[in-house]
């Protein structure tokens, strides 16, 4: 799925590299306020959603490889948390729905959770 | 290896001082290293698996320790990470390495961390884990990621 789509589901506010959006796509995805759980399950996942607004969610899914994080509930990052993300390459979105809407509107849409070890 | 220039008898060695200011640094150092390790042509798998074991490490140095240093050795077969601190020590490793174990601060937990993750983490993501110990004085992890590595992530 094309980030400008995943946007377009979770009525999204691009935050940074808004110029990467029709060139990536993500084939699945992960919700979590925990990054070590993300560190410690996660695998070939290229989006991360979650409602931990600070510069360590940018930090994991950098580790991760992963290309987009959405904050839900309409939470806005801090400058420079949004600064990290732009310097690595990194999509910011920021949606008003729940974690449960959020991932529940981007499954029905034909993204899915992809692979845990 | 596919680095250019980085073969066999090749050592690159890396120095990172964590320090305990701001926690949005932490995990600068384990971002230094994936770079580092994707310039000189490991597989994205190795990379994986040192950087989350390393930026654990880092993290957990912020956390408990107030900062300490990490000190990188990087051959074309193996990554040696070796991190010490001037901490608290831990009481009991092995109470330590149980997932769930946590005596991370509130801090730490509402920066999504602190879950009891960290060692157990750095343990599959490794081939070798070493934790030394010495309550009041610190604490030693050595890691290694072997090229090739038995790990099952």
């Amino acid at each position: 799925m094309k980030l400008s789509r995943v946007q377009e589901l979770l009525k999204a506010t691009v935050l940074c590299n808004d110029r990467l959006l029709d060139e990536l796509e993500v084939n699945a995805a992960c919700g979590s306020d925990l990054m070590s759980d993300v560190l410690a399950f996660v695998k070939d996942q290229g989006m991360l959603l979650t409602g931990l607004v600070n510069a360590q969610a940018i930090r994991t899914a950098e580790m991760m490889d992963m290309r987009c994080v959405v904050f839900v509930r309409g939470k806005l990052p801090g400058p420079s948390v949004v600064d990290l993300a732009a310097e690595k390459d990194i999509v910011v979105m920021s949606t008003p729905y729940s974690m449960f809407t959020a991932c529940g509107t981007l499954y029905a849409g034909g993204l899915v959770g992809g692979t845990i070890h | 290896m596919q680095g250019r220039g980085f073969g066999s008898g090749n050592t690159v060695t890396l120095h990172y001082d964590v320090d305990a200011g701001d926690f949005s640094s932490a995990g600068e150092a384990s971002a230094n290293l994936k770079r580092t390790l994707k310039q000189l042509g490991f597989p994205p798998e190795v990379v994986r698996r040192a950087t989350i074991a390393m930026y654990e490490g880092e993290i957990n140095m912020f956390i408990h320790a107030g900062g300490g240093v990490a000190d990188v050795e990087i051959t074309p077969d193996e990554i040696r990470i070796k991190l010490v601190d001037s901490g608290p020590g831990i009481p009991d490793i092995a109470l330590a390495m149980q997932k769930g174990y946590s005596t991370a601060s509130e801090l730490a937990r509402e920066m999504g961390f602190g879950a009891g993750m960290g060692l157990p983490n750095m343990q599959s993501y490794t081939d070798e884990l070493i934790v030394e110990s010495q309550v009041g004085k610190g604490t030693s992890i050595s890691m290694l990621v072997r090229v090739g590595g038995s790990s099952a992530q």
